[in-house]
């Protein structure tokens, strides 16, 4: 008997979200970063049709053609993709976007663009993978670098690091999370409480580079990592039409945060109490973890009902890219009307 | 002290001679003291008389305190350039009496106010003083007004002097306040009682008077940026993001002021279209390449400084060919440059932006009604390519207000270009076609495109501005990247039917020609009428697009002899052309000049003069 592939809810099976092979190094974070994607969406049933992916330039901002083939696509500039995906969205607010960043790109030459999207709270999931090195060029610093850092050819790094998640909160993002991409079943359940999120949703994933960063003791590598690595708490998302339950489940122990889209995150609590809703506890924990040299992973702050940039617009029903000429160009009168009045 | 003699004066019949509706006068006040409004109303009342006017507003890039002076010609006969030298001036501010006096012909007028202490070293002129502390004072205005009204007592004081009919006054104020009664009221209030002053008190003594002429038919009055935004509005603009910048954000901020009118369904009361101010320009243009990609009709504007910055994203939207219109007010560079004043400065900059080789779309319109005509083209133009499509002018054009030709409705229908939606590409998919994103199907080099939202699963690509292959798929194969370039140049230079082609004025037995391009062309039209009086007939060629159309070269070599006029130091049109036709090089000849001000048509009618002498 010949065995039946598995679809999901949308009729797709796992292969309609693949992309091309790879051409990363093998072990790179980032591949383990795209093969969650292509889980999370799975899981999710959103059509790939229904997603458009983004992204700069580097390492990381090749891997958006190694998932979802069947979803447009836009490799932009280095550091550009923030300005890139807000205009692309206007063209059709029904897509949702996933955008893949580096530290490169959104700590040093794109800041400024990045921090000015998550201020407009434009509606995407905006994955960094942070692995503290320029990979293409060959090893340099990046801004997310850990002060002390020493790596071959580039002597000692004597700058304090940029805190991806510390920066979007700073900016008002209404979702913030720092995962690790040796914790890939966090990955997942993150990224699909991102894509449920209805705004910008920042998450810094730390993703060591195997070729040039991945020494024991540093920060951005997979021993170290898996080391070290403190979650804030136990994530599970469950879709809108799913019942909640929860193993080991005891009563005071677990928050529960509804979601744009009516799915709901339950977070289990672990050592301590966290409240992700609550901003001050955000600055806080970042603060800590950044000052104690911890790898804190969760989400860190999220925030449902702020506006996006779409709402400010009041636009029309009908995405902008599917008007047609007549509802785009006003009528002779119209223009009738404004020659009489420049003629006064 | 003055390079002016006032012999002319003394000459009893230069002296009598009455000078109607031909001369020029200049308002000097001080920047941020609202004369704007003033001067405003005193174009429109004279436009209003009939007599073809000009208005060009030289302003200081400061906020309050600095000089600024507008200059106003009437002219019967048409001409609406520059004039360099004033027949009126209006003295508001002491700073810069001194230099006024240099640029005013024998016989010229001078209305100052009384509060200034002239010592007129010029017999030749005649000066009439302005009570305006005293206007004000008597018209019991509130204290933080004066300054804003003290402006209309000129307005009334010139309109006595030289004849402007103060029911057209009242009408221009009552338009310019948009019919709020108490704004109207007191500015009037002013422009009486200055009216009346001068009736009771000044003796008129000198020669310059304005009378109405039949009215002017199918004319208005515009700034070129608001005629850009309209244009984009009429091709159907659907997303903006821009960064303020001078002389550029009226242009944006019109189309801003303009939109919700014209482009909210009338059904649902929502918006078809979106604007984002970017955090500057690099964002900007990345929003507007975004956009274009994702099939919106697209734009940014901007000036030199911004366009430094956008040249990457710019270079991308070329090679992975995206279709966006950008506009560029020009004003004076290399860098801050003067920022308020005016050039034509980015033509090679633009032509060739970005690294490796690219070559940019530029449309050229030359007053106000082409500035909306290219503005609704460019859209065809960018979807039609899917390439960048830049539009060209400057702050004269773009900031000063112009007398022109009403616009005309678009007389054709959109053209959204090659764009396949899911039943296209399903049907390609049917037929057994092969679509890639950058396959040539039709031979003429563009290819076709899907754009995000199209559901077909065939649909999705992914766009790149590393090297691709026909298929959109990443290669670094070197004649995959060859044959890309190379078809891109033969779709932006094997569709020039596309573009504007250039307008052609003639005169018969011309000596030699004169190609000009954007803003000057009125002062080049005055300058071959000055040339004609001296027995010098000339051909204009007044190029509107690049890359060139192939008219240019029969035309270039029809001449012996060809000016390019322009305003920019290096004679840029002038190197484009020779580099295109490098047989006609020495046979064009660069006129250019950039000091900031619009050319004038004496400038441009001495320098070809001398050229002509020296050959």
């Amino acid at each position: 008997m010949a065995t039946q592939t598995a679809v999901n809810l949308a009729g797709l099976t796992r292969n309609d979200y693949k992309g091309a092979p790879s051409t990363l190094c093998q072990g790179c974070g980032h591949n383990s970063i795209s093969s969650q994607i292509v889980a999370a969406l799975y899981e999710l049933n959103i059509v790939p049709e229904n997603v458009v992916k983004f992204s700069g330039i580097g390492c990381s901002s090749k891997s958006p053609t190694y998932f979802l083939n069947r979803s447009f696509g836009f490799n932009g500039l280095h550091g550009r993709m923030a300005a890139l995906a807000t205009g692309a969205m206007f063209g059709d607010v029904t897509l949702k976007a996933i955008g893949v960043s580096g530290d490169g790109d959104t700590a040093s030459i794109g800041m400024g663009g990045f921090k000015h999207m998550v201020r407009r709270n434009v509606p995407m999931v905006y994955i960094v993978e942070n692995n503290g090195v320029y990979g293409l060029t060959k090893g340099q610093f990046s801004a997310t670098a850990e002060k002390g850092l020493e790596l071959k050819r580039q002597g000692r790094n004597v700058f304090g690091p940029v805190d991806i998640c510390m920066e979007a909160l700073a900016s008002s993002a209404t979702f913030v999370a720092r995962s690790f991409a040796g914790d890939p079943k966090q990955v997942k359940e993150i990224l699909k409480a991102a894509f449920s999120h209805n705004g910008i949703a920042v998450i810094d994933i730390i993703s060591p580079c195997v070729t040039f960063h991945n020494k024991e003791d540093s920060f951005h590598s997979y021993t170290w990592g898996k080391a070290h690595e403190s979650p804030l708490h136990d994530i599970s998302y469950v879709a809108p039409r799913d019942e909640i339950y929860i193993e080991d489940y005891e009563e005071g122990t677990t928050q529960e945060v509804t979601l744009h889209d009516g799915a709901t995150l339950v977070l289990k609590k672990l050592e301590k109490e966290y409240d992700p809703c609550n901003i001050y506890d955000a600055y806080r924990v970042i603060e800590e973890a950044e000052r104690n040299h911890w790898l804190l992973t969760g989400i860190f702050y999220i925030e449902t009902e702020a506006p996006t940039l779409f709402d400010s617009h009041n636009l029309v029903e009908t995405p902008l890219n599917r008007l047609k000429p007549e509802e785009l160009r006003p009528a002779a009168e119209t223009l009738d009307k404004l020659m009489a009045n420049f003629a006064q | 002290m003055s390079q002016l003699q006032p012999a002319a004066v003394k000459d009893g019949k230069t002296a009598g001679k009455k000078i109607v509706n031909e001369f020029c006068m200049t308002f000097s006040t001080i920047n941020g003291s609202g004369s704007a409004t003033a001067n405003t109303i005193l174009l429109r009342s004279l436009f209003r008389m009939g007599i073809p006017v000009s208005g060009k507003n030289i302003f200081p890039s400061n906020i309050q305190g600095l000089p600024t002076w507008y200059s106003i010609r009437l002219s019967k006969k048409g001409y609406l350039a520059r004039v360099e030298k004033d027949d009126i001036v209006v003295a508001m501010n002491p700073a810069t009496i001194s230099t006024e006096l240099d640029f005013m012909v024998p016989g010229a007028v001078l209305f100052y106010a009384d509060d200034i202490k002239v010592d007129l070293p010029r017999e030749d002129i005649v000066a009439y003083p302005m009570p305006v502390r005293k206007l004000i004072k008597e018209a019991e205005v509130q204290p933080n007004l004066r300054d804003y009204v003290a402006n209309m007592v000129y307005v009334g004081i010139v309109a006595q002097m030289v004849g402007i009919d103060m029911n057209v006054i009242y009408g221009t104020l009552d338009h310019h306040f948009k019919g709020k009664k108490k704004a109207v009221d007191s500015n009037w209030a002013i422009i009486q009682s200055a009216a009346k002053w001068a009736q009771e008190n000044l003796e008129k003594r000198d020669r310059y008077f304005v009378e109405k002429m039949p009215p002017l038919k199918d004319v208005i009055m515009v700034d070129g940026n608001t005629a850009s935004a309209l244009g984009s509005i009429y091709g159907g603009v659907q997303f903006t993001a821009w960064y303020p910048i001078t002389p550029a954000s009226s242009l944006a901020e019109t189309t801003i002021e303009y939109l919700p009118e014209l482009r909210t369904d009338p059904a649902t009361g929502k918006a078809t279209y979106a604007v984002v101010q970017a955090e500057d320009e690099l964002a900007a243009i990345g929003m507007a390449v975004g956009a274009g990609w994702a099939g919106l009709r697209s734009m940014t504007s901007t000036s030199g400084p911004g366009i430094s910055l956008m040249g990457e994203y710019l270079g991308l939207a070329y090679y992975a060919e995206v279709p966006v219109v950008v506009w560029d007010v020009q004003r004076v560079g290399p860098s801050t440059g003067l920022p308020t004043r005016t050039a034509q400065g980015d033509l090679t900059q633009i032509h060739f932006l970005s690294h490796g080789d690219t070559q940019f779309v530029i449309l050229l319109p030359g007053d106000a009604k082409e500035c909306f005509e290219f503005g609704w083209k460019a859209f065809d133009i960018a979807e039609r390519l899917q390439t960048p499509v830049f539009i060209l002018t400057d702050l004269d054009l773009g900031m000063n207000t112009h007398m022109v030709k009403r616009f005309d409705y678009p007389d054709r229908p959109m053209d959204r270009g090659k764009v396949l939606w899911e039943e296209d590409i399903q049907k390609l998919v049917d037929e057994g076609k092969a679509w890639g994103r950058y396959l040539d199907m039709d031979g003429d080099g563009i290819p076709y495109r899907t754009i995000p939202g199209n559901r077909n699963v065939h649909a999705a690509y992914f766009t790149r501005g590393t090297g691709h292959d026909e298929m959109a798929r990443y290669t670094e194969d070197q004649h995959s990247w060859e044959n890309g370039l190379n078809r891109l140049k033969k779709k932006l230079e094997g569709n020039k039917q596309l573009y504007p082609k250039p307008v052609v004025e003639k005169m018969a037995k011309a000596k030699f020609a004169i190609i000009g391009y954007g803003s000057t062309g009125p002062a080049i039209q005055e300058a071959r009428d000055l040339l004609a009086e001296k027995g010098i007939p000339t051909d204009f060629l007044r190029i509107r697009s690049l890359p060139f159309s192939d008219d240019i070269c029969d035309m270039l070599h029809a001449y012996d002899r060809i000016y390019v006029v322009e305003m920019n130091r290096d004679g840029q049109m002038r190197q484009l052309l020779a580099m295109n036709y490098s047989d006609c090089g020495a046979k064009l000849h660069q006129v250019s000049h950039t000091d900031g001000m619009p050319l004038s048509a004496e400038w441009i009618f001495n320098t070809i003069l001398a050229l002509e002498e020296e050959k």
